[in-house]
């Protein structure tokens, strides 16, 4: 282990949130090896080893580093967007303490190769940890089945043709059928294309006076629905990534009910914002899934808050100014999120709506157990990833001083409440604000 | 040169109708009508532009639009510069903004810009100093198209307010439809969209519309009526079965003519698929048809567009002692 030597890590005089456990109190975690050896209100300054890092808290919330469960890396291929390492350190600024790329890069991420590969470049950067998912489909055309257990043996920790859905019900079936041999979610964005082709934007009004094609909210539904069907055929896991609409929500809420094995995640701008952050034509926001009504918006808020919506990621996706200053049309779908994740999902708390241990929950222990991880828990024995923030601090989003090579975001001039303090993983900080 | 009235016009740009006033929009049908007079007499030229260049930059083939912005800018004494993008370097990779900033940088006064993609004259407008008008960007506005249906409309009815004017046809992919509503609806007229519903944008109705699947219930009463030009592949079992289905329901021809008012009006924004859409006899008929007319009102309503949007301009170097090229704003 390259911790030889790390002297053991104390934080003391902290708010203690775990989602997994449910605490919420004061008191202090000790970690040794890049592990967490003791948590609770007993680890205060006292009897700590006595070559022990100490770190006093000032009563800030210290919960899981988050772990986020949708992020696009751009490496390898479009380097000048992202790459591994700044993305590794947009990520720790932002709170993230791990995270799961798509397999959308050029290469795609579709055979042992490629994941090793990430996994090396990862290893490299010491920043945040970097996992991957694997294509369901060879160069993500939709047709031929990846070495699925190969690629779960090399690391991939899921299936998804990221950014395309498997349009074909044959090869999904079958997808899903397969990856249940091997213990592994087969992840869906869940859209009909032929219903969705074209479509710029989310279809109504607001498409109808600009004059830009619409996507109906019932490509979504649809989809899913049509996968619910799969998913009780083969009795597969099975995960709907980004919901944006009132409409995917109820079905996932009945599918829940009726017992099958389906899990969600939506991204902090599906219910922060609606379609009328187009405004004039805003590339930056321009997303797939589009965004949506605000019945939608709100629909969404409510399913994070009562946990239909299982998870919260940042659906990071750097796009240069080459891709975004262009004609709506022709601009990319895809917004930045890792420096944004944590102070807009904690809005949800802010405004009420949410319990703040719940809406943790959705970026720390939820997208962990449901992608079999160890961390997002402050637990005896778990990695000693961890964040510390101040729940309250107010402020607003500047874009300029985001550390992503891209900076396509629609929230610049946001304002919000909350700030990431410190980063921690595997016991030595990879961030920490200043002062 | 007679002092024009003092126009409340808060734009700098005419990107679209959605957004100008009531009072704006018959400002600018009452400056086009001096010009209709004027471009009937023999002597059509005019100085008011002497020394402005107007660029028509035309992203998408157009004859009838580009015509008449040329003769409205040499007619008020401009010097007109026509780019087609075809020719030019878009095709090279150039980027939108790129092709902006270049022409930019050559100090033209006025800028018309004819995309294919909604929005892309909005963006444009935001990386230029010069007024830049909209001839028409994707499915989302032509202004002077609507303005000049609105001024022929006018004069020949004398007024917009309580018409009932039906706009037939593909309403989905049409500017000058979304264009017109927005003019009609802002002026008090009744506006019925008659299509079948593949031809409908979703949610059209919120635009204060009334819809119509039936042409012949559409056109009941109706004052005028607006055709809309067919693509032709768009006709071929994608969003219509087949020509012959088309024309049958929604295609203008007498019988379903005598629906409307005896006295109804037709129009059409050019050019017309004869058969298609509209029935020979319908579009020629001199008593009925406005279509050469909306020609005419075009370069009118052309000339007000230039005049009007360059008004600022030029009051800023009257007071400034004319310091040569386009240092507004």
């Amino acid at each position: 282990m390259a911790s030889n030597g790390k002297p053991p890590l104390a934080l003391v005089d902290a708010r203690l949130l775990d989602p997994a456990s449910g605490r919420d109190e004061k008191g202090g975690l000790l970690a040794i090896e890049g592990r967490i050896v003791e948590v609770g209100p007993w680890v205060n300054g006292e009897g700590l080893p006595a070559d022990a890092e100490v770190i006093r808290c000032a009563g800030h919330c210290l919960a899981p580093g988050l772990v986020d469960m949708r992020v696009q890396l751009r490496e390898p291929g479009e380097e000048h967007m992202e790459t591994i390492a700044s993305g590794a350190s947009a990520a720790a600024a932002g709170g993230v303490t791990g995270m799961v790329c798509l397999p959308n890069t050029d290469p795609i991420i579709d055979d042992v190769a490629a994941v090793e590969f990430v996994a090396r470049r990862a290893r490299e950067t010491r920043l945040a940890k970097v996992y991957c998912y694997a294509a369901v489909t060879k160069a993500l055309e939709g047709r031929d089945l990846v070495e699925m257990g190969l690629l779960a043996e090399s690391g991939a920790l899921a299936f998804t043709d990221g950014l395309k859905a498997v349009a074909d019900a044959q090869v999904m079936r079958r997808a899903l059928a397969y990856a249940r041999a091997f213990g592994r979610r087969i992840i869906q964005h869940p859209e009909e294309p032929r219903l969705a082709e074209g479509g710029m934007m989310n279809s109504g009004e607001l498409a109808t006076r600009l004059g830009l094609a619409g996507i109906p909210a019932a490509a979504e539904v649809m989809m899913i629905e049509r996968d619910l069907h799969l998913v009780a055929m083969t009795g597969a896991s099975y995960h709907v990534a980004h919901i944006s609409t009132a409409g995917a929500v109820e079905v996932i809420r009945g599918a829940k009910a009726r017992g099958l094995p389906v899990t969600c995640d939506t991204q902090p701008a599906y219910f922060t914002l609606n379609e009328t952050a187009v405004g004039d034509y805003r590339t930056f926001a321009k997303l797939s899934p589009p965004l949506r009504s605000e019945e939608d918006r709100w629909a969404v808020a409510a399913a994070v808050a009562d946990g239909t919506i299982d998870c919260v990621a940042s659906d990071h996706a750097p796009y240069d100014q080459e891709s975004k200053r262009v004609p709506f049309a022709h601009a990319a779908a895809g917004i930045i999120g890792l420096e944004t994740l944590l102070p807009l999902t904690l809005e949800l708390h802010h405004k009420g709506q949410a319990r703040l241990i719940d809406v943790l929950r959705r970026v720390t222990s939820a997208p962990a157990d449901l992608l079999g991880l160890p961390q997002g828990r402050l637990a005896k024995g778990a990695p000693a990833d961890l964040l510390l923030f101040d729940l309250d601090r107010p402020g607003r989003i500047d874009v300029d001083r985001l550390h992503s090579k891209s900076k396509n975001s629609p929230f610049d001039g946001h304002p919000i409440q909350g700030r990431v303090l410190r980063s921690i993983v595997d016991g030595r900080t990879v961030f920490a604000a200043e002062a | 040169m007679s002092a024009a009235p003092a126009l409340r016009f808060r734009h700098r740009h005419l990107l679209g109708i959605q957004g100008l006033s009531e009072d704006e929009i018959v400002a600018l049908l009452d400056l086009s009508e001096t010009y209709v007079a004027f471009n009937r007499s023999a002597e059509k030229k005019r100085e008011l532009l002497a020394g402005r260049t107007l660029i028509n930059l035309f992203f998408e083939n157009s004859t009838r639009t580009r015509t008449s912005f040329e003769l409205a800018g040499k007619r008020l004494g401009g010097d007109v510069i026509n780019m087609q993008a075809a020719t030019s370097s878009i095709k090279k990779g150039e980027t939108l903004i790129d092709t902006a900033m270049t022409l930019n940088a050559m100090h033209p006064d006025v800028l018309v810009v004819r995309h294919p993609d909604s929005g892309a004259v909005n963006l444009l407008s935001q990386k230029v100093s010069c007024a830049v008008i909209n001839g028409g960007d994707g499915s989302h506005e032509h202004p002077t198209q609507a303005l000049l249906d609105a001024l022929t409309i006018r004069r020949r009815r004398g007024r917009l307010q309580g018409l009932l004017v039906a706009i037939c046809g593909d309403i989905l992919h049409s500017r000058v439809a979304r264009s017109n509503i927005h003019l009609l609806t802002t002026m008090g007229a009744r506006v019925r969209v008659i299509a079948p519903p593949t031809l409908l944008p979703s949610a059209i109705d919120r635009l204060g519309v009334e819809i119509f699947y039936d042409m012949r219930r559409g056109l009941k009463d109706c004052d005028i009526v607006m055709m809309l030009r067919l693509q032709t592949e768009r006709m071929q079992g994608a969003y219509v079965p087949s020509i012959r289905e088309y024309f049958h329901f929604y295609g203008l021809d007498r019988e379903k003519l005598a629906e409307a008012r005896p006295d109804a009006l037709i129009m059409h924004p050019g050019p017309m698929n004869r058969g298609v859409e509209i029935d020979s006899e319908v579009a020629d008929d001199i008593d009925r048809s406005l279509i050469r007319e909306q020609v005419e009102m075009g370069v009118a309503v052309r000339m007000a567009c230039l005049d009007l949007l360059t008004r600022k301009l030029r009051a800023n170097e009257d007071g400034a002692q004319g310091n040569g090229n386009g240092e507004q704003r």
